[in-house]
Formats: C-alpha cells, sequence, structure tokens
C-alpha cells in the first residue's frame, strides 16, 4: 500500500509532457494491446509459414465458420468468468442440443424454425438449471457444471442411441453453411453485397466510436491519447474492410459471421454500457460489496448461466447445421477451448476482469492457430501442447504485469 | 543501557520515488520502541529493510544489530539472529490447530516424521508463556483475532525472538484484548526481549512505550525518550503531521430537530446457530441532524444490529419494527432499505466495501447505478460527472475518477465508499468504523464530512471502538454490550469512564 502511494509522485519531469501521457497509456492498457499486437504477429507468421494459404479467401471462410461456435460460446462465458464462475458444460450442451435437434428435425419431422426456437429455450432452460444451484445453492460452479457435463454427455447418447442422425432440412444448413445473398446482378469475382456489408459495418463502427469520443472530450474524461484513438481506429476500419473484400472475393459473407458480428456487438455494449452488465463485474470483483450496495448478486449469476446456457444452444445448432449431422462425438472438448479463448483473452480467475473483446480476439488465436498448424502439417498431439503452452504464456504475461 | 539494534543513514528507492531517505532508528536492549507516523510515512518500508524483505543491497545505509554490521539476505536471515517480525496480516492457517501453526516450517521432526508429543508439549509451555489456557489441539479457526495475536508472539517465542517487531498489532483488536497484549509485552521486555512497535493508537503507546521514534515522509523526524520526560500526544500528533492540530475533532453546533428514525423491539436470531440471540430487543432513535455514537467492546453485536436493519444483510428469524418519519417501514431488503434511505458504511472497507479492480467512478454509482441509467442503458457521461463532483467535493485525492480504487490510500478509499452511500441520497447513515485504519489527518476530514452531513439534517449513526472518537463526534451515545442496550449518555455528561462502567456492570449482572 505505501509503496503504492508513493509511486504516484511524478518524477519523470525530463520526459516530455505527451511521450509520458503515451507512455503511461500503454503501461495500463498493455494487455489489450497486447493481445491485439500478438494476434497480427500470430496472423503474419502463419502467413509466411503457410506460404500465403493462411490469409487465402476460401481459408479465411473456412477460419470464421470453423471458430464461430467457440467465438459464441466464448461471448457467454466471459460472462460467466467475470462474474466468477466457470462452466464445463458448455461442450457437452452443444452436443446435446444438436442431438435434440437432429430428433427433432429428422424423427418428428419438426419445421426447423420452431426446431431452432425450442433449441434455444432449451439450452436457457439448461442453464438455469444449472445457475439454480450455483446461484442459490452455493454450491461451486465447478462441480454443477462438471455434473452437467456428464449428464448431458449421457443425454447425448441416449437421444441419439449411439447413431448419428441426419442429414437435416436445407434451410437449417444455411445456418451454418450459407452466405448472405447478393443484389447486384453480375459484379464478377467480388460480391458487391458483402464488400458493401462490410464498408458499412467500418463506417457505423467508426461512427460510433468517434461520437463517443467526442462526448467523452466535451465531459474532459477521455483517456486514450488522440493518436492512439485514430490509429486504433482506423486500422481497425480498413481491417474490416480488407477482411470483407476477402471474404467477397470467394462467396461472399457467410450467415454465420453476421450472427457473430451482431452478438459481438451486442455483448459489448452490454458489458459497458448496460446496469446488468455492470453488475456482473461488480459481483465478480467483489461479491459481498455488490450485495451491500443492493445488488441481487444471486440472480446476477443465475442469469450468466442462463445466458450460457442460451449460447451453448446456438453453437449446438450452428455446429450441426455445419457437419450436416447429429452425432454422440458433437462438442467434445468444446469448453476447454471455449475457456482458454477468455484466459488468453485477459480474464481473470477469480472474477470481475475480462473484456469482450478480449475474449473474441482469445478465440482467433486460438483458431488461427488451429488452422495455421493444420495447414503446415503439424500433428494434432504437438498443436495440442503448443496451445497449451501458449495459454500458459498468455496467463504468465497478466500475473508478471500485475505484480510488476 | 546498550543498543540492541542501530539502522544509521537507511535510504530505499523504489523505482521513481524514494520511500525512505535517511532514516535513523537505535533501539536499546531491553525496551518498547515504538515507532509512529502517518500512512506511508515509510514504517512498513523501514521494519522490511531491517527483517530482510528487502535484502541487503537494495538499501543504502548500516544495520547494526548486537554490535555487528549485518546484511540480511532474507527473513530466514534476519530470524536466524533472533529479529522476529509480527505482520499486520495474521500469518495463521485458520483450518490447522494451535500446535500445527506454532510449528510451521519448523516442525519438531526427525528425519521429516513429527514428534506429536514433543510438539504438544511446547506448545503447552509456549501457550503458558503468553497467557493462553486453549488446548493446543484447538483450531486456529475457532479462536478470536485477539488469541491469534498471542499466538503468533508464542510462534515467536518458540524462535528465540530477542528482538520482536510488531506491526499495528492491535489494529483490529477490541479494549481487553489490547491490554492484554501490551502486557504481555511488559512481561517480555521484563525477560530482557527488545520490541518495536508500530501502531496508530497513541494512547497505548504512551502506556508501554519506552521510547518513540516518529516518521514523517520516509524520514526520522524525532525520537523521544519517555523515561525522561513524559510525552504528550499532541506532541507526538504534532510531529506526525507536521503541523498544528488545534483540535482533533471539529467544531460543530448541532442543530437537532425531530426524531426521524427509530427502532422498536429489534430482535436478531444468529444466522447459523438460530436458537441464539444476537440482538435483544432493542430499542433506540435518532433525531434530525443527530449524531448518535454506538459504543462497546468488540463482539457486542453493533454491526450485527446495523446490518441486521439494513435490508436484512445479517441474522435470521429478525423480528422488530423501524420507523421513518414515524410510519413503518419495510427493509426486508437491502434494497428496499436504501429506497427508504438508508445507508450503511461497512467497517471491512476493502472486504465488504469497494470493488478494488474497479475505477473510482464506477464504485461511487454502484449503489444507484439507476440514477445515471436510461432504461438500464447507463450513461457514462452522467456517471462521470457524478464521480467528478464527488471527488472535488470529498477532496478525493486521485489522478482522476478512472483511477482504480486499490491504488488509494486508505482515507481515500473511504472518501469513495462515503460518496457512493452518499449518491444514493440517503437520510439515515450508519457509519461503522469510519476511521479504521486511516492516518491523523484524514481521520479530520472524515469528521468533517460526517459533522457536514449532520448539518445537511441527516440522521448519523456512528459505531465506533475508538472512545475518544464518539466522544469527540457524538451528540449522544448508546452502550452496547451482549446484544443489548445498557446505557444512554448526552454528550455532555459522557465520558471513557462511565461508558467502560455501564460495559462492566452490564457483565457482572450477566453472571449473577
Amino acid at each position: 500500500m505505501e509503496n503504492n502511494e508513493m509511486s504516484k509522485t511524478p518524477t519523470l519531469d525530463a520526459v516530455p509532457e505527451a511521450k509520458r501521457e503515451y507512455a503511461g497509456f500503454l503501461k495500463n492498457n498493455m494487455r489489450e494491446y497486447g493481445m491485439l499486437l500478438s494476434l497480427v504477429a500470430i496472423m503474419a507468421f502463419f502467413q509466411v509459414m503457410t506460404d500465403g494459404t493462411l490469409m487465402q479467401p476460401l481459408n479465411l471462410t473456412n477460419l470464421v465458420l470453423q471458430n464461430s461456435y467457440v467465438v459464441i460460446m466464448a461471448l457467454g462465458m466471459l460472462m460467466v468468468i467475470v462474474a466468477g464462475h466457470i462452466d464445463l458444460s458448455v461442450g457437452s450442451v452443444v452436443g446435446f442440443i444438436g442431438a435434440l435437434a437432429a430428433v427433432l428435425m429428422v424423427n418428428y419431422e419438426v419445421n426447423f424454425i420452431l426446431t431452432t426456437i425450442i433449441c434455444l429455450i432449451a439450452g436457457a432452460a439448461i442453464g438455469a438449471a444449472q445457475g439454480y444451484w450455483v446461484a442459490f445453492f452455493r454450491i461451486p460452479s465447478f462441480i454443477v457444471t462438471l455434473a452437467g457435463m456428464l449428464v448431458f454427455k449421457g443425454l447425448t447418447l441416449a437421444l441419439l442411441e449411439g447413431q448419428s442422425v441426419g442429414p437435416f432440412p436445407r434451410g437449417f444448413q444455411l445456418l451454418s453453411s450459407g452466405f448472405i445473398p447478393e443484389f447486384f446482378a453480375d459484379t464478377g469475382s467480388v460480391r458487391l453485397t458483402s464488400l458493401l456489408v462490410g464498408v458499412a459495418a467500418a463506417a457505423i463502427l467508426l461512427a460510433v466510436k468517434v461520437h463517443g469520443r467526442s462526448k467523452q472530450v466535451k465531459h474532459g474524461m477521455e483517456e486514450e491519447p488522440a493518436l492512439f484513438f485514430l490509429l486504433k481506429n482506423g486500422l481497425f476500419a480498413v481491417a474490416i474492410i480488407a477482411f470483407s473484400y476477402m471474404m467477397a472475393s470467394y462467396k461472399g459473407m457467410p450467415n454465420v459471421l453476421i450472427i457473430m458480428f451482431a452478438l459481438m456487438v451486442v455483448y459489448t455494449f452490454v458489458t459497458n454500457r448496460t446496469t446488468i452488465g455492470r453488475r456482473v463485474y461488480a459481483v465478480g470483483g467483489n461479491e459481498k460489496a455488490a450485495k451491500l450496495s443492493g445488488i441481487k448478486t444471486e440472480r446476477v449469476s443465475f442469469y450468466t448461466f442462463v445466458n450460457m446456457g442460451m449460447l451453448a444452444a446456438l453453437a449446438g445448432l450452428i455446429f450441426a447445421a455445419r457437419l450436416n449431422t447429429a452425432t454422440p462425438k458433437a462438442g467434445t472438448g468444446f469448453e476447454l477451448d471455449v475457456i482458454a479463448a477468455c484466459f488468453i483473452g485477459g480474464a481473470s480467475a477469480t472474477g470481475g476482469v475480462g473484456k469482450v473483446m478480449g475474449a473474441v480476439i482469445g478465440a482467433f488465436i486460438m483458431g488461427v492457430m488451429n488452422n495455421g498448424m493444420s495447414i503446415m502439417g503439424i500433428g494434432i498431439d504437438y498443436q495440442q501442447v503448443i496451445k497449451g503452452l501458449v495459454l500458459l504464456a498468455a496467463v504468465f504475461f497478466d500475473v508478471y504485469n500485475k505484480n510488476k | 543501557m546498550s543498543t540492541i539494534l542501530e539502522m544509521r543513514g537507511i535510504e530505499k528507492t523504489f523505482p521513481g520515488v524514494k520511500a525512505l531517505n535517511n532514516v535513523n532508528l537505535a533501539v536499546r536492549t531491553g525496551e518498547i520502541h515504538a515507532v509512529v507516523g502517518e500512512n506511508g510515512a515509510g514504517k512498513s518500508t523501514l521494519m522490511k529493510v531491517l527483517s530482510g524483505v528487502y535484502p541487503h543491497g537494495t538499501y543504502s545505509g548500516d544495520i547494526v544489530y548486537q554490535g555487528q554490521t549485518r546484511e540480511f539476505k532474507d527473513i530466514v536471515d534476519s530470524e536466524s539472529v533472533g529479529i522476529i517480525i509480527i505482520h499486520q496480516e495474521l500469518a495463521l492457517v485458520p483450518l490447522l490447530s494451535i500446535t500445527e501453526n506454532l510449528f510451521l516450517g519448523n516442525e519438531q521432526a526427525t528425519g521429516g516424521v513429527i514428534d506429536w508429543e514433543q510438539s504438544y508439549a511446547k506448545a503447552k509451555e509456549l501457550l503458558a508463556k503468553v497467557g493462553l489456557k486453549d488446548p493446543p489441539s484447538t483450531l486456529i479457526t475457532n479462536l478470536g483475532v485477539g488469541k491469534q495475536q498471542l499466538i503468533e508472539i508464542a510462534k515467536a517465542l518458540s524462535k528465540e525472538v530477542e528482538l520482536l517487531i510488531l506491526d499495528e498489532p492491535t489494529a483490529s483488536l477490541n479494549e481487553s484484548d489490547s491490554d492484554a497484549l501490551l502486557e504481555l509485552l511488559l512481561e517480555l521486555k521484563a525477560q530482557g526481549i527488545s520490541s518495536i512497535l508500530i501502531s496508530h493508537k497513541l494512547n497505548e503507546i504512551s502506556k508501554v512505550a519506552d521510547s518513540i521514534t516518529v516518521l514523517r515522509d520516509g524520514a526520522t523526524v524525532d525520537t523521544f525518550d519517555c523515561r525522561k520526560e513524559a510525552i504528550s500526544e499532541d506532541r507526538i500528533i504534532q510531529n506526525m503531521v507536521g503541523r498544528e492540530m488545534a483540535d482533533r475533532y471539529p467544531k460543530r453546533e448541532p442543530q437537532i430537530g425531530e426524531t426521524i428514525f427509530e427502532v422498536k423491539q429489534w430482535r436478531v436470531h444468529h444466522p447459523i446457530h438460530p436458537e441464539r440471540v444476537v440482538i435483544k430487543d432493542i430499542d433506540f432513535n435518532v433525531r434530525k441532524g443527530e449524531i448518535v455514537g454506538i459504543a462497546g467492546l468488540m463482539g457486542a453485536g453493533r454491526t450485527e444490529l446495523a446490518k441486521s436493519i439494513f435490508g436484512r444483510a445479517y441474522g435470521a428469524k429478525i423480528s422488530g419494527e423501524v420507523h421513518l418519519h414515524g410510519k413503518k417501514i419495510d427493509v426486508s431488503t437491502i434494497q428496499k432499505a436504501i429506497n427508504h434511505g438508508i445507508a450503511y458504511v461497512t467497517e471491512d472497507r476493502k472486504g465488504d466495501g469497494l470493488v478494488l479492480d474497479e475505477d473510482i467512478k464506477k464504485n461511487i454509482s454502484l449503489a444507484n447505478l439507476d440514477a445515471v441509467s436510461d432504461k438500464s442503458v447507463i450513461d457514462e457521461a452522467r456517471e462521470f460527472k457524478v464521480a467528478d463532483d464527488f471527488r472535488s467535493k470529498m477532496r478525493i485525492r486521485c489522478s482522476s475518477v478512472l483511477q482504480r480504487v486499490v491504488n488509494l490510500s486508505g482515507g481515500n478509499q473511504q472518501k469513495v465508499v462515503l460518496s457512493k452511500w452518499l449518491f444514493s441520497n440517503p437520510e439515515v447513515l450508519i457509519l461503522d468504523e469510519p476511521t479504521r485504519g486511516i492516518d491523523v489527518g484524514a481521520k479530520f476530514e472524515i469528521y468533517t464530512l460526517i459533522s457536514q452531513l449532520a448539518a445537511e439534517g441527516k440522521c448519523i449513526i456512528m459505531i465506533s471502538s475508538e472512545m475518544p472518537e464518539l466522544l469527540g463526534m457524538c451528540d449522544r451515545i448508546y452502550v452496547m454490550n451482549e446484544g443489548q442496550f445498557v446505557g444512554q449518555f448526552a454528550a455532555a455528561e459522557a465520558s471513557q469512564e462511565k461508558i467502560m462502567r455501564a460495559i462492566v456492570r452490564n457483565v457482572k449482572n450477566g453472571e449473577q
């Protein structure tokens, strides 16, 4: 404590104002920028190592399709982890929901839209069932969801009777393998609609950021130096447009990318700007203080699990649609990728800390590594070793930074 | 008399800041030497230098111990020559027994196999030395903080201590436990053990210390020899803060109005052992603009009373009524209590009061998020402005309200907690140990804020273990013991003796 108090005294008088501002800001936000830079560095590395295969439109599209369910679940997992819990059951829930959807559509010939709705509700109910024990009976989430993992893995087997069930109606498959329709006739090799969607997204993002920034400046509450702000968001916009151009030059934007992007925006907004988001952070940061501030902490924890269950169900549907069949093995081990994505993304294992963008970047770091190593022909054995070490290194970096 | 320890010209620099600047400390053999100073004055840093936490080479200056210049590499090194430090946060394992804790890292073992009989016998011997009669197999978690502190000392004795360093040993102890601990220090002194006592409680220091060294801003200000002359508390304080402190409490002219807040026949059972009654049919009231104190020993049930009123945050089978402006109100949940204008500032600032990892702004808005949001969407600009207004109004010292509260000093953290509750716009403020662990200068600021709030017409209930504080601030003082109110004094007629007498009388009656 004493040291902290004293280290506030500025002693870097010789350093020019602006430079010190940048240095201080970088130091406080090293994690965020570090994450982005490592993603870029990893992509560059594999781009070179795979002789440019990584960034080819076809491969980029695959990358999105392969990682969409991890990203979607990471959004929910982040909130669970920030609230101070963990959910080990999501992989099994993915399998179970896939099986449920398959049985409904194939065996009972239920309409695929109705099936989707039923499955999402089922996912929320599963989340509620687990969250109930965690939130209101204070059974550690590790144990409750470990039990859930076994239960739903077993139920998946029971539901499928050990068989694979498929194929699915065309409409359902589009959830995963479809692309947004092209409104312009004959545009050559580039799908104009997809490109325009990307440009629009970049423009909206920039507009929102600039608006927010101007509001901050008006109230004197801006933290990020202007240069960083421009650089970061400018690069981000360029990256989005470049990315959508690549997509557009193959088959266009996958439907799943649109869903994923929309969810990312919604969850960023919920965590940063809404009272429920704020309460999740407060509960994870200090549950007692949150409770004594009038927050219904049990209910907050409960809802994070309901939310997680629903997102796991969505991921289950997407995964099943992608394989076009439900198998008893589906979803096995997904929980590990999802949890690793959150921790690589800077979430704290003790709760209260973590960002949506961090988890998304974490998921993509894992995804790019999976994809890149596969192209390079590295065996699944060493892939796991490397991923494990990367996870450890990322968390070590966090802890090291915090103690410094 | 010979000198056991001399620290000469100690300087210690952290990146960018000089924490210790030419500190000199001389401790005579067999004396109790008090080291005082405001938070941040460098006391703990100095002790870390002495005990080898900051090894030789990371500081400059000399440590001469028992006539030899020493260069400690680590704690083991300093312990081997009999320098033992007991930190403010106790280093005991709660679910292990007294014996196991006493010999932790120093097990009575041959070839890795613990000799339980010997451990047990030795533990008993050590416990007797510190005046404890509990069986050595008792788990630490079943002992009070006072006894745990004594166990720490027993542990030090097991290591053949010659210079004992105690960092704020009585910070979380009640009066009788503190007295027992100070008695023990005097006894150890009689056996020839020297000690360094770091404390904020000046009355304790004047009771036991032979010398007092005052640190301020990382430098030695002065050393007093208490055996030559009596040193007044005011003189020490003056040295600590570097300025004259005309009065430790702000002057106030109470403007007391009608009764606003009333608690009737309040009865609370223990949450885990529901057959035990923790609060026994308490009645009390607070008038407009009044500061009402609740005095009592630790464990008297003051915090339990406050928390049970504040939305049943404590207890089971609660009965009784709470009235506001003469009307009965429902305080069955914390949210309802807040909505009725009740605020509770907890005694455990870091544990129950703040989300340490979050910034000042988010902590201030936490109890009243609705006021800075529209339809559940937070208006960040409004939130920032609210926080920034509190920053200037409460004089929270920080770089901006976007600074994380974990980096603030105790006094500033307390101001953040107070801001949070003022933002919930309360009519009744329950302050539980509002100045615990805060240095003298910041205390005065907190007192000033409290009197301002009373002047604005708020009802203030102040719980404190420091009787001078209650006497200096309150208009009326209730005395609590074992879950009941056993006395009530108007400010003019109250004194420490009267309050203690009320408690003692009740204890005796209870025994008959």
